[in-house]
């Protein structure tokens, strides 16, 4: 049999299965991105969902940067994509975005920092003027791209002071500007500006470093096994404690106080310059009131970091290079006494640049600020600067 | 009609329908097959900021990865933000150079890395149809050539100690509808086959653990096709459609920067000493042609071209052997420390150093500058070239570089 087939029948088809979302809602189109899950699971049914939002327009704008409040970082990058395909196409069209809307939703910080961004970012496209409206009032704002942007802009009046050689003025500018500044390139940045200008700036108290430990080592670490063994101190920590180290040498806790920049605890300095082994520290801590926190640390090493008997961080790795907060681990403080155990492991590599056996941690909010806290490890309350 | 001539057009029409790179596009890390190697007649021996520029596009931060360009679009990726934790695919059109689309997504792995490199170390690959971006925090993306998401990956997201604090920069090769990754590093690693269309593993395999930066090779031979995986212990071949192991040639010292090259049945392989082996289809370790010390590679990958191989090293020498037997031809030292890996065309062999001051030299049986260009910026990608125009990417900027008489 023939069959035949008019021309005007294939286009009535291909309207029909043109998506119709005139009103459509967003929220179950929205509901599908955000399941998308590991090893690409959900990615069909996630891309049907994506096609289907962007073709609703600037109208679910709003509905879509709500969404990055509580997606994950997979889905967030879903997104993100549908934000700035509806924005360009929109002004491609000449249509216009929701202004006052994404106007509002910048400022409501109830929301995700991403999506304020975003919303941020939508606003710039059509309105150059944007940041010079928005950002002075972004100093203390929970979002950290909004934030880094308001300092930026307060980093510029102090250079331009300083610049005018105005040191007062200018060393009071940055002062603000360290008061809200969280990212560490800013903070250090602002540090170096205002020791040029006659006022030291102690980092490690600002940036929240733990520098008051008690250490115990060395334990075994030969063929990197010792970062897989819990020994003893990963089950309980008692200052009086004595252990078996490595090669049954006897282990006891030492008290440290780390005067190194930015409180770096150096193993060799205290064990000597050993190879396959493994180091602990503990610190106690009491906060005033319980409160999500980041343990933020650095280090060389394989390290693993425990809250309050939790781990909370663990990475293999050795000898691959070095970033202030690199690894960062999340928890919760409860109100009063905390411990904190670090555990960091050196290998056998005996390269010159596989020296380093060492660590760094600050205890501090999602933004990088350092929270109220007192160390207490020796049971004593002044053994470390107070916040 | 017959039957056989009707069918005949059918796969004529499918191929053309299927196939949209065309043969002088540069879809992927090294272009067509990897090897480094453009059909190209015409490019540019001589270039500045201003001269035989057709194009110039800013670009919103650092990237090592080179363009990919297929049917009048050009696409590159790059990363900015205080930790580079900004990741960007960017289109434009290649006649012009006007920007048709930005994607910005945010990396879901670790940024940490040398300064050397970036979080846009990885080239990306494009069917012609979708552009693939791999990032060093293993973020992959698939996007349509209007810049619509089609599937996002976040491999360190599905294997959580997938990274290393180096920084990965081993770029993904499309096989038929595969994407082929080597994750190699200092967590979980593994090679994996994605499908293309829907983002999903279609095979994975373990990989030695440790820092490496080589992109997988494709052979195509006796009929079969594989997909040959390089750490510094092993090059080891897997069918690329099932990731069945098909042989492993263990050796020391083999390179975990450079990536392999398969020409003229040969399958070239960096390190420590150049080796060239000759796979077979009998599933035993191919046997070893030759080797040498004489031709030491940094960071640049090899090209072969002309019967010839060509290294580059880190330090600037540029070293010729004869591609059968290994025996030295020629050396010629450059100005300046070398990344970028050499890219082959026209008779001719394009170097670029990490200052941005470009070589051409002659591509023969002896050693002849017959050129080359500045553009005044530090690069550290390797130079492409599609359709008549040279690429090169700085962190600032893409050129396209052409002779004024146009295409």
């Amino acid at each position: 049999m023939v069959r035949t087939c008019k021309p005007w029948a294939g286009f009535l088809a291909l309207l029909l299965a043109l998506p119709c979302n005139a009103g459509a809602d967003a929220g179950p189109l929205l509901a599908r991105i955000k399941a998308v899950g590991k090893e690409g699971a959900g990615n069909a049914a996630a891309a049907k969902a994506w096609k289907e939002l962007t073709a609703q327009g600037p109208a679910v704008l709003p509905a879509v940067l709500a969404a990055l409040d509580d997606a994950g970082p997979v889905a967030a990058n879903y997104l993100r994509a549908a934000v700035e395909v509806i924005t360009d196409r929109a002004l491609a069209a000449g249509k216009p975005l929701p202004r006052e809307q994404l106007e509002a939703f910048v400022g409501d910080t109830r929301h995700a920092g991403a999506g304020r961004r975003l919303a941020y970012d939508c606003l710039v496209r059509i309105d150059p003027k944007t940041p010079d409206r928005l950002l002075p009032g972004m100093l203390d704002d929970p979002g950290a791209e909004l934030r880094r942007d308001a300092v930026a802009v307060v980093l510029a009046k102090a250079k331009a002071l300083s610049d005018g050689k105005d040191t007062a003025a200018a060393t009071a500018v940055y002062r603000k500007a360290l008061q809200h500044a969280r990212d560490r390139d800013q903070v250090q940045l602002i540090a170096k500006q205002l020791k040029a200008l006659g006022a030291e700036v102690d980092l490690t108290k600002h940036f929240g470093y733990v520098t008051h430990w008690l250490v115990a080592g060395p334990f075994d670490n030969s063929g990197g096994a010792g970062f897989h063994n819990a020994y003893p101190p990963e089950k309980g920590v008692g200052p009086t404690a004595v252990y078996r180290g490595k090669d049954g040498k006897e282990v006891r806790w030492k008290e440290l106080v780390a005067t190194k920049p930015l409180g770096e605890v150096d193993f060799n300095a205290i064990f000597g310059e050993l190879k396959g082994v493994t180091a602990y520290a503990f610190a106690a801590i009491e906060s005033p009131a319980e409160r999500p926190v980041e343990l933020r640390a650095t280090s060389n090493d394989a390290v693993r970091i425990y809250l309050n008997g939790k781990e909370v961080f663990a990475r293999e790795e050795y000898h691959h290079g070095t970033r202030m907060d690199q690894h960062v681990g999340r928890g919760v403080l409860k109100a009063g006494r905390n411990e904190i155990l670090v555990k960091v492991c050196q290998n056998e590599q005996t390269e010159e640049w596989t020296r380093q056996w060492h660590f760094q941690l600050r205890v501090c909010d999602a933004l990088g600020g350092a929270v109220p806290l007192t160390v207490v490890t020796q049971g004593k309350k002044d053994t470390s600067p107070k916040r | 009609m017959t039957h056989q001539r009707a069918f005949s057009l059918v796969i004529l029409f499918v191929s053309l329908v299927s196939f949209s790179v065309r043969a002088a596009d540069w879809p992927q890390w090294r272009g067509p097959g990897g090897s480094g190697v453009a059909h190209e007649k015409g490019l540019p021996v001589t270039w500045s900021a201003t001269e035989n520029v057709r194009w110039k596009a800013a670009l919103p931060g650092r990237g090592l990865s080179a363009p990919v360009i297929a049917n009048g679009r050009v696409y590159v990726t790059a990363c900015s933000g205080p930790d580079e934790e900004r990741l960007h695919v960017l289109c434009f059109d290649e006649a012009g150079g006007k920007k048709l689309w930005e994607r910005s997504f945010r990396a879901t792995g670790t940024t940490l890395c040398h300064p050397k490199t970036n979080m846009a170390a990885p080239t990306p690959c494009t069917d012609g149809k979708h552009v693939y971006a791999l990032f060093a925090t293993q973020d992959l993306a698939c996007l349509d050539a209007a810049g619509n998401l089609v599937w996002y990956r976040s491999l360190t997201g599905d294997y959580p100690t997938v990274g290393n604090n180096v920084g990965m920069a081993s770029s993904p090769v499309l096989w038929k509808d595969l994407l082929l990754i080597a994750v190699e590093n200092a967590g979980e690693s593994f090679g994996v086959a994605i499908d293309k269309k829907t983002g999903k593993n279609r095979w994975r395999v373990a990989r030695p653990r440790g820092i490496n930066w080589v992109t997988p090779a494709v052979i195509e031979h006796g009929g079969r096709a594989e997909a040959v995986f390089q750490s510094g212990g092993d090059v080891t071949a897997y069918d690329a459609a099932t990731g069945t192991s098909r042989w492993t040639f263990a050796g020391k010292g083999i390179s975990t920067i450079p990536s392999p090259v398969y020409a003229d049945g040969l399958l070239l392989v960096p390190g420590e000493r150049f080796l060239a082996l000759r796979p077979e289809t009998s599933g035993e370790a191919p046997p070893q042609v030759w080797s040498s010390n004489k031709l030491p590679t940094g960071y640049a990958s090899p090209v072969a071209y002309g019967g010839r191989v060509y290294t580059v090293s880190a330090k600037g020498v540029v070293n010729c052997a004869d591609l059968a037997t290994g025996k030295p031809l020629w050396s010629q030292r450059l100005e300046g420390a070398f990344a970028a890996s050499p890219l082959a065309a026209g008779g001719k062999i394009y170097v670029v150093n990490e200052d941005g001051a470009a070589t051409v030299l002659r591509a023969g049986a002896r050693a002849e500058v017959l050129g080359g260009g500045e553009v005044g910026e530090k690069i550290l990608a390797s130079p492409v070239a599609a359709n008549g125009a040279l690429y090169l990417r700085s962190d600032g900027h893409l050129y396209c570089i052409a002779e004024k008489k146009g295409r």
